[in-house]
């Protein structure tokens, strides 16, 4: 067995219906697992970026490559993790504040990841946090410890970083 | 001028030059049959199962190049389709599959004969559409017809609600398609060909492999050229047959599981494979720690996913074959190889494909023989199993596009259908089909239309009385426990073409062969069926048993 590498993919596609099922779908025939995914148009309406993370060994993830690039709606394929490159992803925590003595501790973790507040109830907060996947990681494993009521994550998304694109 | 979306989409297929639509009607596509009725310039061919439509529209392409057009309605009218989208996507065949879909108000809600066609096909097409609205018809029409013909080739699906069929819109067929995310690498990077051209001039025992990509980028001329100009021994795989002759001295016959036993030690031996259109199927190339252990490999192939999938490849030329091979041939002179040749030659003369007559049986080698004696010029379309590969064996190719079959899905019941597409596609050439009993009797049906246009098909069944191929498997591979393999319950193949109305005859002895055929040869108002029938449980050989290396070939069974 070769190693298995971590690879993140932008993808862009044409923004219609059916696009991602086709994406996907290149996935699910052969087994190959989808670690992260992310959807949204771009600047460009007709078009939407796919930004996807995967696993598997030099051949599988040339022959994903290959794949994506057969689909006829894809329009371009990069693979970001062969060059430098910027990944952020966005996480919302809700968390249990009973008692003030708590809350007061979670917003100073909070603080320390820059997590924003952006709701607050008696009983509850929802906390806003960004980052690389290391530094998500470290956020939600402590917050772990606090009791997390409900997790969202968008998906990483991610850049080339420099000039080029 | 305002159309009827159906009238549209058949006033586009006019200008993609349709000549034949092959269809069963129903609900979600009536308006399009309607459209068609009447209609002179483009054929409808009414077939008995959608199965055989989409076969039919397959065998017109293999035979002419161009587009072959299938049409369904909704539910089950698609999913019949299915089988012959899937069998042309396996062997990169330019199909245009169209299916009524139910009116878009009612998709989503599992309306009477609704189903989901697009979703269903999704991995066994190369492309489709769901049109909603009338006005997108011409353009969907279009740019199908572009994708299923460029790049490498496939089926594409297009899905109309019965709306957008009825609806009317303004009729305006685009000059051109301009697809800005897809667009096909036709010529091969020079740097990659020049290296190709290096690895030729130094290789001591270099070998071509030769495959359908070939034939689809109508590069036979090409490849003869670089065989002749190199003097390199050649071998076409299944799909290929054809794309050089076999009966020339260079050709080594198809490699592989069934393959020439010369074929096979040569990819053991060689020191340079180059690959044009050929992808390294498991079925070519056995066990792969053990295949062409010795040799750098060139690879050639229009899709950049197909190589380096199996095998590791040392230059990569991604290109159409057509392009690539004429630049290769500028770079190429004969190769100085005689210790090699003389090797091949001798293989050649040592293991030949064989046989043993047994005493009172028709040997099913022997009737694929005769048949290439009386039909040498035919286009032949096989169908899967034994006699498949016999056909392969025996029967000596000389022209692409000449062989016909369902290598890559490997679909029973595709040659009666495809021929009948192919005779159409190719009415002044003698069609012939290679059937088996089995894979006969699940497309029997369409023995109707070819009666009715009287079609000169020549139908040949080598009839084991068994799912020959599966038998052979049980006998050597699971102690000879024939399970759901034994045919003889079949009915009087003879009787059931005459009573189809075409003429029906059986064979029993060998003496009787050479005059069956021959009377075959002579009707030509109508099909014809022969019913061979042969020794029961001969078995192919040779055979590379499946998880076996190339070089642990097995002759035959003594
Ligand atoms: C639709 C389909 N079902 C099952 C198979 C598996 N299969 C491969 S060869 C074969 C036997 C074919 O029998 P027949 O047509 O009589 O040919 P023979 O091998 O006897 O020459 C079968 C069942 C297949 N290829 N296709
Ligand atoms: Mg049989």
């Amino acid at each position: 067995m070769n190693p298995e590498e971590r690879h993140i993919f932008s993808v862009l596609v044409e923004n219609r219906f059916g696009v991602l099922a086709r994406v996907a779908g290149l996935f699910s025939g052969r087994g190959f697992n989808i670690d992260s995914l992310n959807v949204a148009e771009t600047h460009d309406r007709s078009i939407s970026q796919i930004t996807l993370v995967t696993h598997g060994d030099a051949q599988i993830i040339e022959q994903i490559y290959h794949h994506l690039n057969r689909l006829i709606d894809v329009i371009e394929v990069t693979d970001l993790s062969t060059d430098t490159h910027v990944e952020r992803e966005l996480v919302l925590i809700k968390i249990a504040t009973d008692d003030p003595q708590k809350r007061t501790e979670i917003l100073q973790v909070a603080e320390v990841f820059r997590g924003r507040v952006i709701d607050m109830k008696p009983a509850s907060l929802v906390l806003e946090i960004t980052g690389d996947e290391g530094k998500l990681k470290a956020a939600i494993d402590i917050f772990n410890t606090y009791g997390i009521l409900e997790l969202a994550r968008t998906g990483k998304i991610a850049m080339l970083r420099g000039a080029e694109s | 001028m305002e159309l009827s979306g159906a009238q549209i989409l058949v006033d586009s297929l006019k200008r993609e030059g349709v000549e034949y639509i092959f269809g069963v009607n129903g609900g979600a596509a009536m308006p399009i049959f309607d459209a068609l009725y009447g209609e002179t310039e483009i054929k409808l061919i009414p077939m008995r199962h959608e199965q055989g439509a989409s076969h039919a529209a397959d065998g017109y392409a293999r035979v002419t190049g161009d587009v072959g057009v299938a049409l369904a309605t909704s539910g089950p009218g698609a999913t019949n389709l299915v089988t012959g989208i899937a069998t042309a996507y396996m062997d990169s065949i330019p199909m245009v599959a169209i299916t009524g879909q139910v009116f878009t108000h009612y998709i989503g809600s599992d309306a009477f004969q609704e189903c989901d066609i697009i979703g269903v096909t999704r991995p066994v097409c190369k492309h489709s559409y769901l049109i909603k609205n009338s006005d997108e018809v011409a353009d969907v029409v279009a740019e199908a017809f572009h994708i299923a013909k460029t790049g490498k080739p496939g089926p594409v699906v297009i899905d109309i609600a019965k709306d957008a069929q009825m609806h009317e819109a303004l009729f305006q067929y685009p000059e051109t398609v301009d697809i800005r995310s897809y667009k096909p690498q036709v010529h091969g990077d020079p740097a990659q060909i020049a290296k190709a051209a290096a690895l030729i001039k130094e290789a001591k025992r270099p070998m071509l492999y030769a495959g359908g990509g070939v034939v689809l980028a109508n590069a036979s001329e090409e490849l003869r050229q670089l065989t002749l100009k190199t003097q390199i021994p050649i071998t076409v795989t299944l799909m290929g047959l054809g794309a050089f002759p076999e009966t020339h001295p260079l050709a080594m016959e198809m490699p592989g599981m069934h393959g020439s036993c010369c074929a096979n030690y040569a990819f053991t031996d060689a020191d340079l494979v180059i690959a044009i259109g050929a992808r390294f199927d498991d079925r070519v190339t056995g066990d792969l720690s053990k295949f062409a252990p010795n040799a750098k490999k060139v690879h050639i192939d229009i899709d950049a996913s197909c190589i380096g999938k199996n095998v590791p490849v040392d230059v990569p030329i991604v290109g159409d074959a057509k392009s690539v091979l004429t630049e290769l041939n500028k770079q190429v002179g004969i190769a100085d190889i005689d210790p090699w040749r003389d090797q091949i030659q001798e293989w050649k003369q040592k293991y030949p494909f064989e046989y043993e007559q047994k005493a009172d049986k028709v040997m099913p080698q022997y009737v694929i023989e005769q048949i290439y004696e009386h039909f040498s010029d035919a286009i032949v379309v096989a169908d899967v199993g034994q006699h498949q590969m016999w056909a392969a064996q025996y029967f000596k190719f000389t022209e692409p596009r000449q062989w016909l079959n369902s290598g890559g899905l490997g679909t029973m019941g595709f040659s009666l259908p495809a021929a009948i597409g192919a005779q159409l596609g190719c009415p002044d050439k003698t069609v012939v089909n290679i059937n088996g009993d089995g894979s006969y009797i699940m497309t029997i049906q369409e023995l109707v239309p070819a009666v009715t246009m009287k079609l000169p098909l020549k139908i040949f069944i080598i009839n084991n009385m068994y799912l020959g191929m599966v038998r052979q498997w049980q006998e050597l591979f699971h102690g000879k426990r024939y399970s759901a393999v034994d045919y003889h319950d079949n009915p009087d193949f003879a009787l059931l073409a005459q009573a189809f109305g075409a003429t029906g005859l059986r064979v029993e002895h060998t003496e009787d062969v050479v005059p069956a055929l021959q009377k075959a040869k002579g009707i030509t108002g109508g099909p014809v069926v022969i019913d061979f029938i042969v020794d029961e449980e001969e078995n192919v050989f040779p055979m590379v048993p499946a998880g076996a290396g190339l070089g642990d070939v097995i002759r035959g069974l003594s």
